[in-house]
Parts: C-alpha cells; sequence; structure tokens
C-alpha cells in the first residue's frame, strides 16, 4: 500500500479582526490507499479543517499537502476545482442535498463536470442510486425522503464520479441510530468492496470503530498517533 | 457543462411571492417604457398616415404647421402655372388652397379643447379620396356646412350631424361625418374654403396648398421650377405625409423624453427590488452554492446561474409588461399637438422596434440588478459557505 494522502508540516490559521487563529499546528500524516481513517476530536480541535484541507476546498498557510500523487496546495483555484471534482467524493452532515433537484438529478450533478455523455451519465447514476439501495426512488425529491435515505442519495453523488477519496464530515450527526448504522455499514461496503480510501470526520465512538484506523485530535495537534 | 437551467428555473418556481412582486416591478416599468413609445409611435403612424406621399403641401418656409403659414392667393395662382401639375379632364389643376383656422369645441365629457377646421376646395375628393363620408352627406359648398372627422365626433359635444357650430360670427351646420383610416384628418372639421375664407375676412391668404402631381417622378423639376421662380422664395414644396410627419415631430420628440425619464426613474425601484430579490436568493442558497463549488463547479458557473435567474425575472416581467401593453392598442386618446395647436386623437401602436427597445430595457434591468448578488454569490469562499 502507499500513502494517498500526505500531510507534512501542515499549519493552518484563520484570521478574525486582525486576530490570528491557530488551528492546525504543523500537523503531519499520512493515509494508505484504501484506508478508511476516522478523525475523531472535540469540537474546535480542528478535524473539519484537516478534512477540508485533505478534500482541497481549504487552503493551508504553510506546508505541504499531496494527495492522489497531486500537490494540492500549489494547483490555482480553477485546477483544483477541477481537481475535486474527478478525485474527491463529499459526503456532508446535514446531507447537502440540492433541494429543487430529483434524487437523479442531485447524483447526476457532478457528472456534468465531465464529458460523459447523457446515455453514460444515465447508466452511471443508476449505479450509484442501486449500490446506496434507492434505484427506485430516482425520481423524488430531498424533502421526499428520510434523513437515512437523503443520506444514501448523498453517497451515490459522492461516488457517482468514482473518486479515488471520500470524505465524510459527521456522516451519521444528524440521524437516527437505525440509519446511522446503514449509512456506516455502507461507507464500510466502500471501502471493503469498492476500495474507496475514506476520511470520515466524526464525534461517535461508535461510528468511528468502523474506520480501520482512528485519529484523535486536540487543539489542532494529534494525539496518541 | 454548467449547471443545469432547470436549478434556475425550480429555485426560482421556489421563492414564489418574492419572484412574483420582483417580476411584477420589472413589468410595470417595461408597461410604461412600452406605453410612451406606443403613444409616441401612435402620434408619428397617426400623423404621418395623415399626409399621402403622392401629394405635394406648399406651405411657407420654417412654418411650424399650417397655422403659422400664410400663402396669399396672387401666389397660389401663380402655382396653378407651374409644370406637372395633375388636371381633371376639364383641364383644371388639381389644386387645393386650405385655410385652417382652429375653433373651440365643448368637449363630451366636460371642457374646452381645440380642433382645427380646414377649408378645402372641390377638388378635395381627387386629393384624398381615401377620405369617406360615413354618415350625412358632403358640405355645400354655397353654404355655412361642415363636415367632422370621426374623432371629432366623438368627442366634442356639438359635431354631431345637425349639430350647429358657432365661430366666425356664423353658425356653421354639421352635416356629414368621415373617417380616413384613423389618421390625423379625423381630428379636424372641414369645410368649403371659399366660405372659411369669407367668414374670416381672410381675403383669398390660404394656409397651405395641397396639389398633385401628373407623375411624382416629376416632383424633383416642379421643385426646380419653383425655385427657379423668385415669387416663390418664400415657400417651400414637400411631399404631404413629409409634411404631417414633421407635425408629428415635436409632441413625438416630447412624449419619448419625458416618457424615457419617468421611465428611467421607476427602473431604478425594480432594479433596486431585482438586487434585494436576488440577494435574498443568495443568502437562501450560501450552502447549495458551497456544495456546487465543492462538488467542482466553478466560480463562473454559479455567477451565471444567479444571473440567469435575474435574467429570468426580468423576462417573465418584460413579456408580462409587454402583453399588458399591448392591449393598449385598442385604445385610443387624445391631446394637443403643439404644432397645430389643436386636438389630435391616435391610437397606441406597437412595432417590432418598440417590442426590442424594452426587451434590452428590461435585460438592462435584470443584469444590473442580478449582477451584485450573483458576483457576491460566487466570491462565497467555500467553506464559509458550507456552514450557511
Amino acid at each position: 500500500m502507499s500513502a494517498i494522502i500526505q500531510v507534512k508540516n501542515v499549519s493552518k490559521s484563520y484570521w478574525r479582526n486582525s486576530l490570528e487563529i491557530p488551528v492546525l499546528n504543523n500537523l503531519s500524516l499520512e493515509v494508505q490507499e484504501g484506508e478508511f481513517l476516522g478523525l475523531m476530536g472535540p469540537s474546535g480541535s480542528g478535524k473539519t479543517t484537516l478534512l477540508n484541507l485533505i478534500a482541497g476546498i481549504d487552503r493551508p498557510s504553510d506546508g505541504e499537502l499531496t494527495v492522489a500523487g497531486t500537490d494540492i496546495a500549489k494547483l490555482s483555484e480553477s485546477a483544483l476545482a477541477k481537481w475535486r471534482s474527478s478525485h474527491i467524493g463529499f459526503v456532508f452532515q446535514f446531507y447537502n442535498l440540492i433541494p429543487v433537484l430529483t434524487a437523479y438529478e442531485n447524483v447526476e450533478l457532478p457528472l456534468l463536470l465531465t464529458s460523459f455523455s447523457k446515455a453514460e451519465r444515465k447508466q452511471r447514476v443508476e449505479t450509484a442510486l442501486t449500490i446506496v439501495g434507492l434505484g427506485d426512488r430516482m425520481s423524488h425529491y430531498p424533502k421526499q425522503l428520510s434523513g437515512g435515505q437523503e443520506q444514501r442519495v448523498a453517497i451515490a453523488r459522492a461516488i457517482v464520479t468514482d473518486p479515488v477519496i471520500l470524505v465524510a464530515d459527521e456522516p451519521t450527526g444528524d440521524l437516527d441510530k437505525k440509519s446511522a448504522q446503514e449509512i456506516l455499514i455502507l461507507m464500510d461496503r466502500l471501502n471493503k468492496e469498492f476500495k474507496k480510501t475514506i476520511v470520515m470526520v466524526t464525534h461517535d465512538p461508535h461510528a468511528a470503530e468502523k474506520a480501520s484506523r482512528q485519529l484523535h485530535l486536540e487543539k489542532g495537534d494529534l494525539v496518541g498517533v | 457543462m454548467a449547471i443545469p437551467f432547470k436549478y434556475t428555473i425550480r429555485s426560482f418556481m421556489n421563492r414564489k411571492l418574492t419572484t412574483i412582486i420582483t417580476i411584477a416591478g420589472i413589468g410595470l416599468v417595461v408597461f410604461v417604457f412600452a406605453a410612451v413609445l406606443m403613444m409616441a409611435y401612435g402620434v408619428e403612424k397617426t400623423l404621418v398616415s395623415t399626409g399621402s406621399p403622392d401629394n405635394i403641401k406648399v406651405v411657407r418656409k420654417s412654418s411650424q404647421g399650417e397655422i403659422s403659414s400664410i400663402i396669399e392667393g396672387e401666389t397660389v395662382n401663380l402655382l396653378k402655372t407651374l409644370p406637372h401639375i395633375a388636371t381633371t379632364a376639364d383641364g383644371k389643376p388639381i389644386m387645393s388652397g386650405e385655410p385652417c383656422v382652429i375653433i373651440n369645441l365643448e368637449i363630451r365629457s366636460g371642457g374646452m379643447s381645440n380642433i382645427s377646421v380646414r377649408g378645402v376646395s372641390q377638388e378635395v375628393n381627387l386629393l384624398r379620396p381615401q377620405v369617406k363620408i360615413t354618415e350625412g352627406r358632403m358640405f355645400n359648398p354655397s353654404m355655412r356646412e361642415l363636415i367632422a372627422g370621426k374623432a371629432v365626433n366623438k368627442k366634442f359635444a356639438g359635431a354631431d350631424i345637425g349639430s350647429k357650430v358657432k365661430f366666425a360670427g356664423d353658425y356653421w351646420t354639421v352635416v356629414g361625418i368621415y373617417e380616413d383610416n384613423g389618421s390625423g384628418f379625423e381630428s379636424e372639421m372641414w369645410g368649403d374654403a371659399n366660405q372659411l375664407l369669407g367668414a374670416f375676412n381672410r381675403g383669398s391668404a390660404v394656409s397651405s396648398v395641397t396639389l398633385k402631381l401628373d407623375d411624382m417622378n416629376n416632383f424633383e423639376k416642379f421643385k426646380r421650377a419653383m425655385a427657379a421662380d423668385k415669387r416663390f422664395l418664400q415657400y417651400e414644396a414637400m411631399t404631404e405625409q413629409r409634411f404631417f410627419e414633421m407635425q408629428s415631430e415635436f409632441l413625438a420628440i416630447f412624449i419619448r423624453i419625458l416618457g424615457t425619464f419617468i421611465t428611467i426613474i421607476f427602473s431604478f425601484g425594480a432594479t433596486i427590488g431585482a438586487t434585494i430579490t436576488m440577494y435574498a436568493a443568495v443568502a437562501n442558497r450560501t450552502i447549495e452554492i458551497g456544495t456546487m463549488r465543492s462538488l467542482g463547479f466553478s466560480r463562473r458557473s454559479i455567477l451565471t446561474v444567479f444571473m440567469a435567474e435575474s435574467m429570468l425575472i426580468a423576462m417573465i416581467g418584460a413579456g408580462g409588461g409587454l402583453l399588458l401593453a399591448s392591449l393598449l392598442q385598442f385604445f385610443s386618446i387624445s391631446t394637443l399637438n403643439w404644432n397645430s395647436f389643436s386636438d389630435l386623437t391616435f391610437s397606441f401602436a406597437l412595432n417590432p422596434s418598440i417590442i426590442i427597445s424594452c426587451l434590452i430595457f428590461a435585460v438592462f434591468m435584470g443584469l444590473l440588478g442580478g449582477f451584485l448578488p450573483a458576483a457576491r454569490a460566487a466570491r462565497l469562499n467555500i467553506v464559509t459557505a458550507l456552514r450557511g
């Protein structure tokens, strides 16, 4: 196995009214290809910030960040957007589905950034929705689905472009126990059966148990590595 | 590929009330703008259709209208000697020396207004064959009789058949109503030229002379012949259509300038309305914006989505405003034409150029109203946007 994510001496701080607020301090870690990493830690520990950096939606203040063989800290904004569309699948706590689009259209959205034909897109969307067990709910709008179903649509959207890495920020945080369990089983399946590298931020120790490795963050530092 | 247009349409349908209010705001501005342009075009169309391109009008140079033009009887007789004037079967030149006077009439709904009374000669049927008597009969040239245009008959009391109109110290009986396809002639009353000249003690001085040429291709030769004679130095000839077109210019320009000024003021309100609506749309959809950006959609895609939404609002508003304005074509209104100082009845008229002007105006409001919110949406930081 090789490291698909390499974080070297990465620091990140935010500025608020000329006051520098450090979030990550000179942090280093590696995630191997096919690994399921659980990032845990209290609120404000910097775990979501680390996830955002790995996903390429935020930039480090300092340090090197190589994801899927690309030094993403050096990419221009448009190149980074293009990179995200082909390498990263996002799963958010509150699903972040577009309410005015059906399940099918939500899953199709990332494919509109690719050169796939309409027929190819249809096939991929149907496959992704079938994998998450919602092949019969394609024409439903998010408000017509339960929370667990919405999150499964969001997962279908995350995997439809066949990205190498899935990043999930508290994917079970808004779900009841049963739905949360279903989502965790699904993610486990994506990791084991479809060989997706997964980085998941969670508060829930039960959820973190599904991960093949757990890391804890506290005040911007990795602890107990 | 960009964010699908159905996203724009459905998002837009999601906020029905604010969207409808914004559309209504833009629609009303477009309606006012269209109405003003239709009014100005209506004036032009009415007056241009008043004159025939085959008739020649001779007036005193630089006269703003027939009221300020005087041609002495001697000059009228001299005009008859010019070449290329068409003649009747018995050899008389087809020419009408026309005195034009303004009288006051009572409006049916109250108040008074000016109307033009035109004295015409017996040859008027040859010069303006399109004018048709629809009720009553033609005036008798030896009597104090008038025929009234349809618009005068409709608007003014005392312009019905059998009514007596008092002016120039005498009573004139209305004996007929005529129509001329809604032209400016319908806003006049006609009587015999000699009767009018006598009543007003004008001797033989008419306001203008309308004549027909044997061939319109000879118009330049006719003008050259006029220019070669010093006795015509103070007069000029033009087609009757051009003369009436010039009559419309001042009023049409005034309506356009005033109307456009008012519309621009209104448009500020509508544009600000669109801006507020679009800012609200951006604020409501911040997480959606963050999500789409994280999926890989560019800032430009986000800008385009919100600009498209703003343009959609503007275009629907424009469509509604134009539709409403197009109904104005069924109405006619009247106003004082400052060139003739008399009442002119005209209909609102729509043409493709007005439609295009209104659409461009709406596009401008849409672009201006949508740009700041769309730019804000495009500039949003992904992480901040995802937090909502």
